[in-house]
């Protein structure tokens, strides 16, 4: 009952497979058996957020869950947020227009946290995108820039959307 | 920061996991949302020898509205509560309560049974139970029992459940709709857990307080109710001296731990504070719905 198990699930619209331990944690799995680096493990203890993917559509922290726990769910990583043709997803151009990270670690999970936050309000205030991205730790101190460009990121996607 | 081995179960039915639950004899964890217990495997606080996974039990996160009780499936996600029309109807303090549980991506998973079953001190659902009176149902192998709010917490990550039991619904009586409510909570940033949080419950009548519920998270060991600071508001009504009053009288009536967050002194002072703030709060959010 510890010994390896067959995972199938969906991950940025693929089918993927793999076989791990029942205690291998998501966030693991996703990196080294799926090879997706982009999503990072910080803290390994759900505080910091770095690690957070859409699971079924919703942002969750994939270092609290078990990659057996993922079988048949589908998974959506900050590799499956930019157009095959490598063109950005309207909130990465954003940050990457507002400068809104310096090393990058937490980014991915900044990415994912402010886009589940805005498929339930499309149009935060400043204070609204301030709480929202509070379930993400940034330690170069750029929270500034981050909100600012989470701001310009739903106006973009809005202005997309009309 | 990885978990150690443990053997998996994912039972299809309640049944089945008791009767696996009973194998292990108490070396057993059940897995729900998996934000604290996780955690604490990753860590290494926690080694159970076995994981009985109850994401994959039909039916366990139903709610439904019968007899004015809230009844809500013990696997029902946070985040699906949060949003949830008819939670926001009958129980607009759960609704309230949970924007105070960790973050959205935590509560995409953590489920409302399991943040009751972990019992932890600073937790918000738990207070809510203990301040709308609720109790939850167990199933073991001798079958279904009721434990009331006051008899289940007994001490931190400490509940009245046994080894073999199962929580499987919270039942909250519904809030008579004039009812004003309020969470008052004070925690270093958002998301981090209480140092100290009040939940309050009112019915007025003209000037008179008919009902009157506190409830603590965050202050002593377990969530209680502050029934003495009730009676005066029950009493004395919701002016200013009688609020005064019993929100000195609920400093008293806490018994505050002292950790790295907050000397017990600071948490005996932020439960006067914050039980002012919170019945204020709710008598004027009752007086914008009764008028």
């Amino acid at each position: 009952m510890s010994a390896p198990v067959d995972i199938r699930l969906t991950v940025n619209g693929q089918p993927r497979e793999g076989r791990c331990e029942p205690r291998k944690l998501l966030v693991d799995f996703i990196r080294e058996d799926l090879g997706l680096t982009g999503t990072h493990a910080g803290c390994e203890h759900g505080v910091c957020g770095a690690c957070t993917i859409f699971y079924n559509g919703e942002a969750a922290r994939s270092c609290i869950m078990f990659a057996v726990q993922a079988d048949g769910a589908e998974l959506l990583t900050v590799e499956g947020l930019a157009e095959s043709d490598g063109k950005l997803h309207p909130m990465q151009q954003a940050f990457h227009e507002h400068h809104a990270l310096q090393c990058g670690f937490c980014t991915p999970g900044m990415l994912i946290a402010a886009l589940d936050y805005l498929k339930i309000n499309p149009s935060p205030t400043e204070d609204e995108i301030r709480d929202a991205i509070s379930a993400v730790l940034c330690r170069c101190t750029g929270y500034i820039n981050i909100v600012k460009a989470v701001k310009a990121g739903a106006e973009a996607m809005r202005a997309a959307k009309s | 920061m990885k978990p150690a081995k443990f053997d998996y179960h994912c039972p299809a039915t309640v049944d089945e996991a008791i009767a696996v639950l009973g194998r292990y004899q108490g070396e057993a964890r059940i897995l729900a949302g998996g934000q604290s217990l996780v955690p604490m495997m990753n860590f290494r606080l926690a080694t159970p020898a076995a994981i009985i996974d109850l994401n994959r039990i039909r039916g366990l996160d139903q709610t439904e509205v019968t007899d004015g009780t809230v009844r809500i499936g013990a696997m029902a996600r946070q985040r699906r509560l949060e949003f949830a029309p008819l939670v926001a109807e009958g129980l607009p303090l759960l609704t309230e309560a949970l924007r105070w549980v960790g973050h959205l991506p935590t509560r995409t998973r953590g489920t409302i049974g399991g943040s009751i079953a972990h019992a932890d001190p600073a937790a918000e659902i738990p207070m809510v139970l203990q301040a709308l009176a609720g109790e939850v149902v167990a199933r073991g192998p001798e079958g279904e029992r009721c434990i009331a709010a006051p008899d289940l917490f007994v001490a931190p990550l400490t509940t009245a459940l046994g080894f073999d039991e199962i929580l499987t619904e919270v039942r909250l009586p519904a809030m008579p709709p004039e009812a004003g409510y309020a969470i008052e909570e004070f925690a270093r940033r958002k998301g981090d857990f209480a140092i100290a949080a009040i939940a309050v419950m009112l019915v007025r009548d003209g000037e008179r307080c008919t009902t009157a519920r506190l409830a603590t998270a965050g202050i002593g060991p377990v969530p209680v109710r502050l029934l003495d600071a009730e009676a005066i508001l029950k009493e004395r009504g919701l002016g200013e001296a009688a609020v005064a009053a019993a929100a000195q009288r609920a400093a008293e009536l806490v018994e505050p731990m002292a950790d790295h967050n907050a000397s017990a002194d600071f948490r005996r002072h932020l439960t006067g504070v914050l039980t002012r703030r919170a019945i204020l709060k709710a008598r004027d959010r009752q007086n914008v719905r009764s008028g």
